[in-house]
């Protein structure tokens, strides 16, 4: 599970559980997996990001060192923190761990790097 | 002759065992209806510049792995499943494929819907169509592939309103979706022995 797919996970599917987002984070397997560098895509993707919740999912799994409180409007031109972004939203991978409902702390594993957010019946809002 | 159209080769599906499909939907006509809608959308597909691609139900992940091959990386390409053994088959097709395939086991969109919302450029979605009982609807295995419930529509009517408002029969849905500011395009259709397939895209006039 990359960051940028964490960002656009909710729990709020969860009877009862309004906003559910940010998901925490408790990963026991994270890897840094190498995909090629695509400067147009990150400034596309940034109106998109909710960027406190993956500035909080980045340092959840180790890797949040160095980055900045609020994002500057514009990352054109600043290719240190376009490679930066880059590298916590696509090449950090969660592959093993738990996310974890900010409101019930209901658990949703994440194996070989793919989140299960299925609910039993009963949970289901 | 349309000379400036590329053609793109079917991903590579040999990692699949004979096994794997007894737990997930082997590509068949439909799908390949599919990739032939999206390579013929190609110019169009390009043009929007898209950067979250959805498909929902994705089975092998042949559909969402040929948009990933065909726009290449400056999109990223999301799909979901209930059926988890379908994820990690997309996952795995991605893989084989070169390209970039995150997938998500839920149901339908809904982990992904409130944080998507107006933000998915381009959605793709084969829903279970096979008219069956109602009982089998509902399924985390293979069934829910093809299971469509009562008029083959159940999966389809409970997913569509979140999209827009629609549906009944075909005529019907091009009138309510023109109503919710869409227009809808027969891609391609083909007779596949009794049944009779469409790829229908929509997009957002207003």
């Amino acid at each position: 599970m990359k960051l940028l797919t964490h960002n656009m996970l909710t729990s709020n599917i969860i009877k009862g559980v309004t906003k559910g987002f940010p998901l925490g984070i408790q990963p026991s397997r994270v890897e840094v997996q190498e995909v090629d560098f695509n400067p147009d895509f990150i400034t596309r993707i940034l109106p998109k990001l909710d960027w406190p919740a993956l500035r909080q999912a980045a340092t959840e799994v180790g890797h949040g060192d160095g980055l900045p409180e609020a994002l500057p409007e514009s990352v054109d031109g600043d290719e240190g923190l376009q490679k930066m972004l880059h590298n916590i939203l696509l090449q950090v991978e969660v592959l093993e761990g738990e996310l974890v409902c900010p409101e019930t702390g209901r658990k949703f594993p994440i194996q070989n790097g793919i989140p299960n957010m299925l609910l039993n019946e009963t949970e289901v809002s | 002759m349309k000379g400036a159209q590329p053609t793109f080769s079917t991903p590579d599906l040999s990692h699949i065992k004979s096994a794997d499909y007894e737990h997930v939907y082997e590509p068949a006509e439909d799908s390949f209806l599919m990739l032939d809608a999206l390579e013929s959308e190609y110019a169009f597909l390009n043009q929007l510049q898209p950067s979250i691609c959805v498909e929902v139900g994705s089975g092998s992940g042949v559909c969402i792995t040929f948009l990933a091959q065909c726009l290449g990386p400056s999109a990223f390409y999301m799909c979901t499943d209930l059926n988890p053994a379908a994820a990690r088959l997309s996952q795995a097709t991605g893989r084989q494929n070169n390209v970039l395939v995150q997938p998500v086991t839920c149901d339908l969109t809904s982990a992904l819907e409130h944080r998507l919302k107006g933000q998915i450029d381009v959605l793709l979605f084969n829903p279970p169509y096979v008219v069956t009982p109602s009982s089998e609807v509902g399924s985390r295995g293979i069934e829910a592939s093809w299971a469509g419930g009562e008029k083959g529509r159940e999966v389809t009517d409970r997913f569509l309103p979140s999209v827009s408002h629609l549906l009944s029969s075909k005529d019907e849905i091009e009138d309510m979706m023109m109503t919710a500011g869409f227009q809808m395009t027969v891609v391609n259709t083909r007779k596949a022995g009794r049944e009779h397939l469409s790829v229908l895209k929509f997009t957002r006039v207003t």
